[in-house]
């Protein structure tokens, strides 16, 4: 039933996989982490002709499954004229999409600072910009991070999608060996353990944070 | 007779349809130690947080040292104050809050010295050494290095006072500093506060419930209710013998609270 030998057999091209789906989370995460803020700052805007097309947006993302976006992004944009590799259709994919989770974090977060704090800062005369870097945003960050770390392993576990538009990530490189071989135990036991073997350490690492970061500031 | 240093005249202030303030006009002199009392929900710390520029006006006008502070000169007229005037009139005017306000994340002396750093490029050596000369003031220059989670409400509120007085304000606004304070703690932050009225020439604004810090602390005491001045005087005369009838009734109903006047 299990066979070792096909199991070094296929590592290598495991290997690659792994190598495509730590790129996928990684590159995911910086554009989640970055538009995520851009979003959370359109939707606090004054302006309500920003605040209200990107909420919108948000909560469109939000509501319609991962896969779909994906398959929008790399199946029906080129038909507009926009051609992405499925590396950066996948990368955007997932980025955009967590970065609507991303953005209520930081809206929180930032919300979580309380009112005296920024008319203490106008007491003091601060600058809007200094209210900003010095009170507010490092009380709103550590609170913030147990959250963003959980959306992080979530986008982990979810790179698998990304075969459906065609990168050769872990999954997809474990499927097609076991569609070579006729013979999926192991590829497929092998993927899973992957994710166990990242996804189980972060865990723990992420109710380290929690505990780190739980005790308010205040 | 001195130039007022503060001239309020005829500010209406509403939240929503509820007006709060009703064409109130004072004036404070330079060096003044003003007692503001009255029943909850009279106007008090609006009026307050108007001159600290946290709310803005309605109606009417205020002057700061002979110059507008919600508005600005502009082509002969006065307009709507931009952010860079607000910048420049809270310079003169230092708060201390009610729920102290310190940031938490800062230490003692961070707080302290960030105003003077920050807003008037003060070196550090410098501000540091005028931080602890101001937490000495206070007696809270030995936590220095502390956090404020660290320290009991009466500390806290002196490190806020003492962050208040690092950009050297001419004016000081006080609303209810030692209301969130447990008893025992109370006297610490009224003694700063005696220190101040006694030792500067800062002008000073008092919003409290404690009558008797009042009558002491005060060279003039203003009872509002309603969103207006009902009376005004030195403490001697609100205290001992108040012409309104309004009045009477509300430092009755102290005096029946416990208070002693
Ligand atoms: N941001 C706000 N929005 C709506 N109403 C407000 C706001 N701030 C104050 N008010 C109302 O304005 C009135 C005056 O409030 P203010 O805080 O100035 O009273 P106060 O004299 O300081 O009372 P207290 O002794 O209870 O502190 C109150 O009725 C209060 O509910
Ligand atoms: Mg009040």
């Amino acid at each position: 039933m299990w066979d070792w030998n096909f199991v070094w057999q296929i590592i290598p091209q495991l290997a690659d996989g792994v190598v495509i789906t730590i790129q996928a989370t990684v590159l995911g995460t910086i554009i989640a982490m970055i538009a995520g803020l851009g979003l959370a700052i359109a939707r606090r805007s004054r302006n309500k002709f920003i605040r209200y097309p990107f909420g919108f947006a948000a909560e469109f993302i939000r509501g319609t499954p991962l896969l779909v976006q994906l398959y929008f992004l790399f199946y029906i944009l080129p038909d507009l004229g926009i051609l992405l590799s499925p590396m950066v259709a996948g990368v955007i994919g997932l980025g955009v999409h967590y970065a609507t989770y991303t953005a209520e974090v930081y809206r929180t977060g930032i919300d979580n600072v309380s009112k005296g704090q920024w008319e203490a800062a106008k007491a003091i005369n601060l600058s809007t910009r200094q209210t900003w870097t010095q009170i507010i945003i490092p009380q709103a960050i550590p609170p913030m991070i147990p959250a963003l770390a959980n959306y992080f392993i979530s986008m982990f576990k979810e790179t698998p999608l990304l075969a459906a538009i065609t990168v050769l990530e872990l999954m997809n490189q474990a499927r097609s060996v076991a569609n070579y071989h006729y013979k999926y135990v192991e590829p497929m036991t092998m993927v899973g353990a992957f994710f166990l073997l990242v996804s189980v350490p972060s865990v723990i690492f992420l109710r380290r944070l929690e505990k780190r970061f739980a005790p308010k500031l205040r | 007779m001195t130039d007022p240093i503060i001239r309020i005249e005829g500010v209406s202030k509403s939240f929503g349809n509820f007006e709060v303030l009703k064409d109130l006009s004072f004036t404070v002199a330079p060096g003044e130690k003003l007692a503001l009392i009255g029943p909850s929900g009279s106007g008090k710390t609006t009026i307050l947080r108007i001159l600290m520029t946290l709310e803005e006006i309605n109606g009417g006008g205020i002057f700061v040292d002979d110059e507008p502070l919600w508005h600005m000169p502009k082509n002969g007229a006065l307009v709507k104050a931009d952010e860079a005037h607000l910048h420049k009139m809270r310079a003169k005017i230092g708060m201390v809050f009610q729920l102290f306000n310190l940031f938490p994340h800062k230490t003692v002396l961070e707080n302290v010295t960030l105003a003077p750093m920050l807003t008037k490029g003060t070196p550090k050596a410098e501000a540091n050494a005028l931080a602890m000369d101001l937490l000495a003031m206070v007696g809270m220059a030995d936590k220095a290095s502390q956090k404020p989670a660290e320290l009991s409400g009466g500390q806290k509120q002196r490190v806020a006072i003492a962050r208040a007085l690092a950009l050297r304000p001419k004016i000081m606004l006080f609303d209810e500093v030692t209301s969130a304070l447990d008893p025992e703690l109370v006297e610490e932050v009224l003694n700063v506060l005696r220190k101040l009225a006694d030792e500067t020439d800062m002008t000073m604004l008092l919003v409290t419930h404690e009558m008797n810090f009042a009558h002491d602390f005060s060279d003039r005491v203003l009872f509002f209710d309603g969103g207006r001045i009902v009376e005004s005087g030195p403490p001697d005369q609100i205290f001992t013998n108040p012409q309104e009838e309004r009045t009477q009734t509300f430092l009755r109903k102290i005096v029946a609270a416990g208070q002693r006047i």
